[in-house]
């Protein structure tokens, strides 16, 4: 069974159909990559399933479950944790904080009205070993707003991994980055996999085909392709959308 | 440097009392009482503005359902400052849940407006309160008992419970504001919905911060109907919330300590100023414009 499901999702804002009877499956432990031309609708359909935009029509469902009615940090409690194309990091607080604060929201009493949350070793104990995760432990002290754009990024993930997600939404982590940057992200979201399964929103082709299962491709609301990547590559209405001669890479 | 003003103005109000008796001046210690009532205030707002960064113009409100609690209370015969008190901090309290529920549907500038809006109303409810005076309010037949003894009347006593009260009121903000609370609504100022995305219900962590700032506005309308011996929609009027504010903001926002500090620094302020010149408020308006600069410059 599927960790993460779509089910003919719907969503128009007046006369744009920016999700079109979309379907989308994402089976446990697997990188599923979503892939689009700009304006396809991607971060749209990754704000219905994780819960920040209600669809017209369709459901969502999570582990078999049917969460669409279910604001956000439901779909969050229950297992899907998200990663933002914009990094909305806390910037003041610093890279440990930052994840100390998602440690937080699994922890038993998660909002204790009087017990001190700066220098907790039930939430600092766990951050510090998501940190570790991302190889980011050294930036611990530093303000998440000082850190380097690829270090946000990597926090972020710190952050999604403290929720022990049962599913990722990862929108465009790439994005942004230089080459070495980019690189490195690739190798940690490749340790990653079979943690958690994986939704990945991205530009970045040789990531995609390094990384995914299975490729999605979204043009103009609709999923016009599922398939293997090289299967997805070879589509000759793929390469006609959307890959144009790019998919020379 | 906002810790040790704070200190240094609490512990001003501390020995109030006695510069009042060696000038022999009854005045100066109202004067005392009314400012730590006000920081009392100013801290609860301080919960809603500066913690979890929702600007609301309708504070006054709290104080106004807490200084009517001991007016209605009074009528019924129960002036048990025990039963009153309590009451008080509950009644503001079931005024500020549903109101907060709905102004915090809104955003930003939208929050100000509901909250002035519900502001204004309970201001209008109050000045239709016939069997309470109406608009022009109504004094107090007797203070409140405190545990049935006359306590409560001598302003000296009344002095000290403000005092005990703000203490707790600064110390009790202060550990919220640095709980696992006070950090989800810090955090959740900049993006509520990364918030949201970590599994935080962000509209109900807010509600209860609120609701915890209405009840201890009550807190601060009872002191301020059992300190005056009177009760009117006055203390309802947004320029009052505004004044609230305006301490907060003089205080930095960050901090209850910056809060009280503003409050008390504002209230003698204002009345020094009046003290010297009748036209003191425009003295008033040149140190907050003097103030804002400053700050505009630091974070330049």
């Amino acid at each position: 069974m599927s960790v993460l499901a779509a089910r003919g999702l719907h969503k128009a804002f007046g006369a744009l159909a920016v999700t079109q009877n979309v379907s989308l499956e994402v089976a446990a432990g697997e990188v599923h990559a979503l892939i689009g031309p700009n304006g396809a609708g991607k971060s749209s359909l990754i704000a219905q399933l994780a819960g920040a935009l209600r669809p017209d029509a369709g459901r969502v469902l999570l582990d078999g479950a049917d969460v669409t009615a279910l604001p956000a940090h439901r779909r969050a409690r229950l297992g899907l944790a998200r990663t933002f194309q914009v990094s909305a990091l806390v910037a003041d607080l610093s890279a440990l904080e930052n994840v100390a604060l998602a440690v937080q929201a699994r922890a038993r009493r998660p909002l204790a009205p009087f017990r001190r949350a700066a220098g907790d070793a039930a939430l600092e104990g766990p951050a510090r070993e998501m940190l570790a995760a991302v190889g980011l432990e050294a930036r611990a002290a530093v303000a998440a707003g000082a850190l380097a754009h690829g270090e946000r990024r990597a926090l972020e993930i710190a952050s999604a991994l403290a929720l022990a997600p049962r599913c990722v939404l990862l929108d465009e982590p790439l994005a942004g980055m230089g080459h070495d940057e980019a690189a490195r992200m690739i190798a940690l979201l490749g340790r990653l996999r079979g943690r958690f399964a994986m939704l990945l929103v991205e530009h970045d082709m040789a990531a995609v085909f390094a990384l995914a299962d299975r490729v999605s491709v979204l043009v103009q609301g609709r999923i016009i392709a599922c398939g293997p990547p090289g299967a997805v590559r070879a589509d000759p209405a793929v390469r006609a959308a959307y890959l144009g001669d790019a998919a020379a890479c | 440097m906002t810790r040790a003003l704070a200190a240094a103005l609490f512990a001003l109000l501390v020995v109030a009392p006695l510069a009042a008796q060696a000038a022999g001046n009854t005045w100066l210690l109202s004067l005392a009482t009314s400012a730590a009532i006000t920081a009392i205030a100013a801290v609860s707002l301080q919960l809603v503005v500066g913690t979890a960064g929702l600007v609301s113009l309708g504070h006054a409100a709290f104080l106004g359902i807490g200084s009517y609690a001991v007016l209605i209370l009074a009528g019924w015969g129960l002036d048990e400052a025990a039963l009153s008190l309590p009451v008080a901090m509950l009644a503001a309290a079931l005024f500020a849940w549903p109101t907060s529920w709905l102004a915090l549907r809104a955003r930003g500038v939208g929050f100000i407006m509901v909250t002035l809006a519900f502001g204004q109303m309970a201001y209008f409810a109050a000045g239709a309160l016939a069997a309470y005076g109406g608009d022009d309010g109504m004094p107090l037949d007797r203070t409140p008992t405190l545990f049935g003894s006359a306590l409560l009347a001598r302003p000296l006593a009344l002095h000290a419970l403000a005092l005990v009260l703000l203490a707790a009121g600064v110390l009790a903000a202060s550990a919220l504001g640095a709980s696992r609370f006070g950090r989800v609504l810090r955090a959740a100022r900049a993006d509520p919905a990364r918030l949201a995305a970590l599994g935080f219900d962000v509209a109900r962590t807010r509600l209860i911060a609120c609701v915890m700032a209405g009840a201890a506005g009550g807190a601060a309308g009872w002191l301020m109907a059992v300190q005056s011996g009177f009760v009117s929609p006055a203390t309802l009027d947004w320029r009052v919330a505004g004044r609230l504010l305006v301490m907060v903001i003089l205080g930095g926002a960050a901090t209850p300590a910056g809060a009280m500090a503003g409050a008390i620094g504002l209230t003698l302020i204002e009345e020094a100023l009046s003290a010297v010149t009748e036209h003191g408020r425009i003295g008033v308006g040149a140190l907050l414009l003097l103030v804002a600069l400053g700050r505009l410059r630091r974070t330049a």
